[in-house]
């Protein structure tokens, strides 16, 4: 199995404009700007070496300034795990390029990171309420400034 | 020495009115004693089924109220006469009201014809059979109309899916009666039996009546909507199917109505194949009513093997429930027909 | 002749709403069907009628309490999702563990394994009509809570790891009850197959239903049994072991077919697997501490953390992001079932209704896990 430094040369030949982190750690921390998110994506699918073409999970993340996306692929031939964190800086209005057309599973996982973040992922087709009610208007409640009169606050 | 009950009652009653007025008495009596018998038989055979189906899953079933829960089920039935009858708003109130009475009457007016033993039986007509089969495939009517005027997308499936099968596996139903009044000759019930004293159609008929008999077996669990051919309710997909919106005495109507048919079935198989009221080989024939014990025994029999059946196999999809009756049952039951006549004909029957 | 009946007779589609009180939903999943006659045309998912934002109550609390909200997440695998968050914080601080408790762990996982799998199995034919499996399978799950029951004295959210070991250590019966039950079981898992696994009907119920090709598998995201019957290899205890699974000979089941059948006998097979685990283990139980000594307070170094483990439906992950706190940053778990119910569109499709309920059995769907 490659290492991480071997994977971070190989898709730093690939793809420019990265930024890596983690390399002595147990997977690969890539962060990407949104407007090379999709190429990386695809590349790192389709790449013959790498074939990273397992999404194991999509995360929406508050990053305080920013909000964003932390995707976990995992390649089913190596087993090599990575980490890719795209963010945006637009708290009014974030947007991140869709990738279910790339990995069927981000369908619904993108859905979740919408309603829950407020994330718009372009071209994205069904954004709409999965979790939460149809008629919900009281903002997006896994952001750090959500506030509700229920919550716990420590 | 005979009991002759129904003749001293009888002698009672001309005793009593006029002729005619005994005559339309003696109906009336005879309809009440069915209702009982009917409401009587469908608690028992709801009792057995639970109490079977304990037996075959690890649990006991019910058996706290009365003798081995004799009673639960009666417990049952005074809860569901007391219940309120609640139903949709946009249901079609005519046809949501009269659907169950349908069903109902259909299962009482096939009960006449049963022959529970050489003395009991209401209406001996000469098409007995033929009656029999008619009568009962008005039954469909209720459950479709159920579906229908429910006014809900679960109850109308159902009722689709009743219309599909009830009417394909009629077809096979009636086809397997065929076979064996070839072989006897007749329509009429009583006569039926009473042929077998020779020997049950099932051994006379050998090869074809046994044929005959696992396609009735077959088709019979179809008719009367139970597992594995229990799609009209299938209450992993539809909830409960056409009596989804059905409370009360009116959904009591259907369970009971369901158990009843049942009963039909399992009488007409052994009426047909296993000789009806008769003893094996005449042991008790000089006791009277012992007919009533061995009809009793004999159909509880089949009913076991019904609900064996049902608390074994999972439940078939709609397309193979078709594919099944269209394209294995008819086919070899017309060839089993041609074969029964050849039998007869050339007198290859014991 | 077929193109001038289909032009005849045109039917109109219609929706059907299936939950979120349905008997086949298994909870409260909620499907709206676009339906023509008794074929599903398109399948539309609506979630969330079970969900308690159990992320975001985990941000609020320690790593010692999030182990409590992992139960309730899939409560049939509830011992794995504990596993999970105890693995990542012990890797994370590098916490030695002794080999009593991976084998503790492993031994309590693989009966999770076989009671959620059993109870799958008695739902399933429930799901296709056959009622009295149900029963059968709840026998041998009663054997194995009355286990859970005295070793950790809770049944279904047995809440029994702790960060750096486990509660309580095993009751002088636990070895004895275990021998007892894999005798048992032993006997009964035939009885499983003659009664479902051959019988016609189920078995023509389930070929052919339901597929989906390796490729596609891969790409939806399934794991667990569910992508092993499309032959995807995603066993996280063969690929990334944990606990005492690298000592263990077990197989990982694979089968080709990708079909609602190579999903059910998948499971059959897996818990056969989970017995010879047991058999390996319950007598080599080794000695030593049950629990090392952590600190009071634990804090996760600023980074991000991810554990993997094998739960009863699949591939059940943690996802950590700290900022050095002693409350995650954020984290998210990653659901098995929620992954396995996004093909459901894609398996179904031009099926019927009795093949959609068949499907969703073999997904082995646990609503609070997809809802979290």
């Amino acid at each position: 199995m490659m290492t991480n430094t071997e994977l971070k040369n190989k898709i730093e030949n690939l793809v420019n404009g990265l930024n890596f982190s983690g390399e002595e750690s147990d997977f690969l921390c890539v962060e990407v700007p949104k407007e090379i998110l999709r190429e990386l994506m695809t590349t790192l699918r389709d790449d013959t070496e790498l074939s990273f073409d397992y999404l194991f999970a999509l995360t929406g993340v508050d990053f305080g300034n920013e909000l964003g996306v932390v995707y976990h692929l995992e390649s089913v031939k190596s087993r090599k795990l990575i980490q890719i964190t795209v963010k945006t800086e637009d708290r009014e209005n974030p947007s991140i390029d869709s990738i279910h057309d790339i990995f069927p599973a981000a369908f619904f996982n993108e859905t979740e990171a919408h309603e829950f973040f407020g994330i718009i992922f372009n071209n994205h087709p069904d954004l709409k309420h999965l979790f939460l009610p149809e008629n919900w208007d009281k903002g997006f409640p896994m952001r750090k400034d959500y506030t509700d009169i229920n919550m716990l606050v420590r | 020495m005979i009991l002759n009950v129904f003749t001293d009652i009888h002698n009672l009653l001309l005793g009593l009115m006029s002729a005619k007025v005994a005559h339309i008495t003696e109906l009336v009596l005879i309809g009440v004693a069915y209702l009982g018998i009917f409401a009587v038989l469908g608690l028992f055979l709801v009792w057995l089924e639970r109490r079977v189906a304990g037996f075959f899953q690890l649990r006991l079933g019910p058996n706290r109220v009365g003798p081995s829960g004799l009673f639960q089920t009666i417990a049952d039935a005074l809860k569901l006469v007391t219940k309120e009858l609640t139903g949709t708003v946009k249901a079609d109130k005519q046809l949501y009201k009269i659907a169950p009475y349908f069903v109902i009457t259909t299962a009482l007016m096939t009960m006449a014809l049963i022959p529970f033993s050489h003395e009991i039986q209401a209406f001996d007509i000469n098409i007995g059979i033929f009656f029999l089969i008619s009568v009962s495939s008005i039954g469909v009517l209720g459950i479709f109309l159920a579906g229908w005027s429910s006014n809900n997308k679960y109850s109308l499936i159902g009722g689709m899916r009743t219309g599909i099968q009830m009417i394909s596996y009629e077809l096979s139903v009636g086809m397997a009666v065929v076979t064996m009044v070839v072989l006897a000759g007749t329509l009429q019930i009583s006569e039926i039996v009473e042929l077998q004293k020779g020997g049950w159609f099932i051994f006379t008929g050998h090869i074809p009546a046994i044929i005959a008999f696992m396609i009735f077996m077959i088709a019979g669990t179809a008719e009367s909507n139970r597992v594995p051919f229990d799609l009209v309710e299938a209450e992993s997909e539809l909830g409960a199917g056409f009596h989804t919106e059905y409370s009360g005495m009116r959904f009591a109507y259907y369970f009971l109505a369901e158990f009843v048919n049942m009963f039909i079935i399992a009488s007409i198989a052994v009426v047909l194949f296993f000789g009806g009221w008769l003893s094996p080989f005449g042991i008790t024939d000089a006791i009277p009513f012992a007919g009533l014990f061995w009809f009793s025994v004999k159909v509880i029999a089949v009913i076991f093997i019904f609900m064996w059946f049902r608390w074994t196999f999972p439940r078939l999809r709609i397309d193979q429930l078709l594919t099944l009756e269209w394209k294995y049952l008819l086919p070899i039951n017309m060839v089993n027909i041609v074969l029964m006549a050849l039998l007869v004909w050339l007198g290859l029957t014991f | 002749m077929e193109e001038y009946l289909t032009s005849k007779l045109k039917t109109q589609e219609y929706f059907l709403n299936m939950g979120p009180q349905h008997p086949a939903t298994h909870g409260v999943l909620r499907l709206l069907l676009k339906l023509d006659g008794e074929i599903v045309q398109n399948i539309e998912m609506d979630l969330g009628y079970i969900h308690r934002s159990i992320e975001k109550m985990c941000e609020r609390d320690t790593y010692k309490q999030i182990i409590h909200l992992t139960d309730r997440l899939d409560y049939l695998s509830s011992h794995m999702n504990n596993e999970a968050v105890c693995l990542l914080v012990e890797n994370a601080l590098n916490i030695e563990i002794t080999d009593r408790i991976k084998v503790i762990r492993t031994m309590m996982s693989e009966l999770s394994r076989i009671a959620s799998h059993v109870l799958w199995w008695g739902v399933m034919g429930m799901d296709t009509g056959a009622l009295t499996s149900f029963m059968y399978g709840f026998r041998e799950r009663e054997m194995i809570n009355d286990i859970f029951e005295e070793t950790c004295g809770a049944r279904l959210t047995m809440n029994y790891n702790v960060i750096g070991g486990v509660r309580y250590d095993l009751q002088e019966n636990f070895v004895k009850r275990v021998k007892d039950f894999i005798v048992h079981f032993k006997k009964k898992l035939p009885e499983y197959d003659k009664l479902l696994s051959n019988n016609i009907i189920f078995q023509k119920r389930l070929e052919g239903i339901g597929y989906i090709s390796k490729e596609d598998a891969i790409a939806y995201g399934l794991n667990g049994p569910t992508a092993r019957g499309s032959g995807v290899s995603c066993d996280v205890r063969k690929i990334h072991p944990y606990s005492a699974y690298d000592r263990v000979d077990f197989e990982e089941i694979l089968f080709t077919e990708g079909d609602s059948y190579a999903r059910y006998r998948v499971r059959i097979r897996e818990m056969w697997e989970s017995l010879s685990i047991l058999e390996q283990l319950v007598d080599k139980i080794p000695d030593g501490e049950h629990r090392v000594k952590t600190k009071a307070v634990i804090k996760l170094p600023v980074g991000d953390y991810l554990q993997r483990v094998e739960s009863a439906r699949g591939d059940f992950g943690v996802y950590v992001k700290s900022d050095g706190q002693k409350f995650p940053y954020r984290l998210k778990f990653r659901s098995p079932g929620f992954a396995n119910l996004t093909a459901l569109n894609k398996m179904t499709k031009g099926l019927k209704i009795a093949d959609l309920v068949a499907i969703l059995s073999t997904i082995d769907v646990v609503v609070p896990d997809i809802d979290r």
